[in-house]
């Protein structure tokens, strides 16, 4: 009886976790995105400070151009489809960032290449299944169990914590194949934006790695606004 | 007695020459060995000193925690400042920064554009102060197969497998991109001064050798240093002393609770150095023990040989009443005397060519081709007042416990039956 009731139970959680997908991508995702934003990576010894403006167009281009602090000024990456490439003003040089390097720490901070790198939609990458219900901060949130549906996904596995309200992952636990936990998202001063509610401040950790988290907090953002095509050529990393 | 068997030994020559001969090179092989292990061994040392560990190693507490992934995030802080404490405290030592890194080597285009890249290993050493003797300790002269030393800021030098791989030549211009050690990008251009072989196949495949200054401009470790190296006087290691730099330096340091306050090691301490070479003496003493073993054999052959040829001579000292404990005696005291015999002549023999192993070395870069590595590649035996006697121990006693199992035949003859076997 158990089981048929479970065979029945399944289809539907694991519907309902896919439509929560649609939802949070309609969310977060858009055609096009700007953003002004500030790193804070909070170091053993110090923390340090960054800021950025990124361009963002679909899921397969991005261009981040670094303005503060001093050492940092200048540098520009950009992103096309599945390459990478990073121009230093200090070597006038524009460097491709491949293989191994994608698995390194961006700025020091938790973030790797390859994060910064997957912009795709929730629902192109993972079926999400719904396995409860969890307060997260006051809120009342779906407790998602994701599994990636490609194989190229740099997180075989997820767990969700979704504002059901809101649809806004509001936490997140981020899995290698062999089920060990590689990274932590917390999500929080979610604003409406342009009619639609974002997380106005993110906090990576990579618990592989010592230290205190990685803030990431969005100073400015628009959506959808028209960007000129030639801002993601390695042209424009050079201007 | 004494007299009547050294008589018997000098002018039987036959009695004495096969085994004084065979525990001759026993011995000699026995003592060679010695001093080429030892001198192997502090090849060894040498080298682990200079790239690895230093004879001693400053650090910070956080950084010894995680030494090996080379955590320049936990670097030593002010290294100035402890360099001049450790001259003040510590004058005959050589004390020295180094900074491990990692990261990218990126080969342009003519367009500036990336042609080819790879992950590379650095070490940066200080080879541009006056009078620093790290070019020499590094032997980077010999290292060098096209190409120069790093002589002014702005050089590199890259190994020869990732040079191959990527047609880096000297004078091509490489661009580093890394991490600070606040993790911040770092991208730097530099010079391929030459082309050096480490010698080791890691290294090989993506080493490369900055000088510290350009380390710390390209790290963004302004007076700071990974690690700081410190080596004894002349070079040379001693255990003894190097625990109690360690130990005095240490307990100035205990009252610290800062985890980035600094602290020593020793070579001994690192990198398994302690277990290697616990490990090879272990080794060095069951050769020993398997040559000795050998060498019974054979002496005991010998032994069954000499005593077959002597049948007679045997016979006729029992039949004038030399009881067989007497004979028997006898024959071991005459061993006694062959193996000291032949372990002084193995002794001299195998010291003689340690001397001269000693003086110019085993060349074994010879056999190999195209080599110019930094790992030493001529051996020097060591001479230690062990090698006086290490040989004599498996010469005398193996002579002896070949001559005690071929002797028992002596018990077994029927003295009634002599003076027929005479006829």
């Amino acid at each position: 009886m158990g089981l048929v009731l479970g065979g029945l139970l399944l289809p539907l959680t694991a519907q309902d976790g896919n439509q929560i997908l649609r939802k949070i991508d309609r969310n977060m995702s858009a055609d096009s995105r700007i953003i002004e934003s500030t790193m804070i990576v909070h170091g053993k010894r110090n923390d340090r400070t960054i800021t950025s403006k990124s361009h963002t167009m679909g899921t397969g281009k991005a261009f981040t151009e670094y303005l503060s602090p001093a050492r940092e000024r200048g540098t520009k990456m950009l992103k096309l489809e599945k390459e990478m490439w990073v121009y230093s003003p200090a070597t006038d040089r524009t460097i491709m960032i491949s293989g191994h390097m994608l698995r390194q720490s961006v700025m020091g901070s938790d973030l790797s290449y390859e994060d910064m790198m997957d912009d795709r939609r929730y629902e192109d990458i993972y079926d999400a299944r719904v396995t409860g219900s969890e307060q997260v901060d006051g809120r009342t949130c779906h407790l998602l169990s994701l599994t990636a549906k490609v194989d190229d996904a740099a997180y075989p596995s997820q767990k969700m914590w979704v504002d059901s309200e809101r649809l806004i992952p509001l936490r997140a636990e981020l899995y290698a194949k062999s089920g060990q936990m590689l990274k932590q998202i917390t999500a929080g001063d979610v604003k409406q934006v342009e009619g639609r509610w974002f997380p106005m401040h993110m906090t990576y950790k990579d618990v592989l790695k010592e230290g205190k988290g990685t803030e990431w907090i969005i100073n400015t953002i628009s959506f959808n606004q028209s960007i000129p095509a030639n801002v993601f050529s390695k042209a424009s990393l050079r201007k | 007695m004494f007299s009547f068997i050294c008589k018997g030994i000098i002018r039987d020559r036959k009695r004495s020459l096969l085994p004084v001969a065979v525990v001759t090179i026993g011995v000699m092989v026995v003592v060679f060995l010695d001093g080429l292990m030892g001198g192997m061994m502090d090849n060894m040392v040498r080298m682990t000193a200079n790239f690895q560990t230093g004879h001693l190693k400053v650090m910070t507490r956080a950084y010894a925690a995680d030494e090996a992934q080379k955590p320049n995030d936990l670097a030593l802080l002010g290294s100035g400042e402890v360099m001049e404490q450790l001259h003040r405290d510590y004058p005959a030592v050589d004390w020295t920064p180094r900074i491990f890194f990692g990261g990218l080597l990126d080969i342009p285009d003519e367009h500036g554009e990336t042609k080819a890249q790879g992950p590379v290993t650095g070490q940066a050493v200080d080879l541009l102060s006056k009078g620093s003797q790290e070019p020499a300790r590094l032997g980077l002269e010999k290292a060098i197969t096209a190409g120069h030393i790093i002589t002014q800021p702005g050089e590199i030098l890259v190994s020869i497998d990732f040079a191959e791989s990527f047609g880096v030549k000297p004078g091509d211009r490489v661009t580093f991109f890394g991490s600070t050690m606040n993790g911040a990008m770092s991208f730097a251009n530099y010079h391929v001064a030459g082309i050096v072989r480490f010698g080791n196949s890691m290294l090989d495949r993506g080493g490369i050798i900055l000088d510290i200054a350009d380390a710390r401009l390209l790290l963004d470790m302004e007076d700071a240093a990974g690690e700081i190296f410190g080596f004894l006087p002349g070079d040379k290691y001693h255990n003894e002393q190097a625990e109690s730099i360690k130990t005095s330096f240490n307990n100035q340091q205990a009252d610290n609770p800062d985890a980035y306050a600094p602290v020593m090691t020793q070579l001994m301490d690192q990198d398994m150095m302690r277990q290697t070479l616990g490990y090879t003496d272990s080794m060095s003493f069951f050769m020993l023990l398997l040559l000795m073993v050998a060498l019974s054999i054979v002496l005991w052959n010998a032994g069954v040989l000499g005593g077959i040829r002597r049948y007679n001579e045997f016979g006729v000292r029992l039949a004038m009443g030399e009881v067989k404990r007497q004979l028997y005696r006898s024959l071991l005291t005459e061993s006694l005397v062959i193996g000291i015999i032949g372990s002084a002549v193995g002794t001299t023999l195998g010291l003689l060519i340690c001397l001269l192993l000693s003086r110019h070395g085993l060349d074994y870069s010879t056999v190999m081709k195209n080599i110019a590595m930094m790992i030493d590649p001529v051996i020097h035996a060591r001479i230690t007042p062990r090698m006086y006697y290490i040989g004599a121990i498996p010469g005398i006693l193996s002579m002896l416990v070949g001559t005690a199992l071929a002797g028992r035949t002596i018990y077994k003859r029927n003295t009634a039956l002599l003076f027929k076997e005479l006829d």
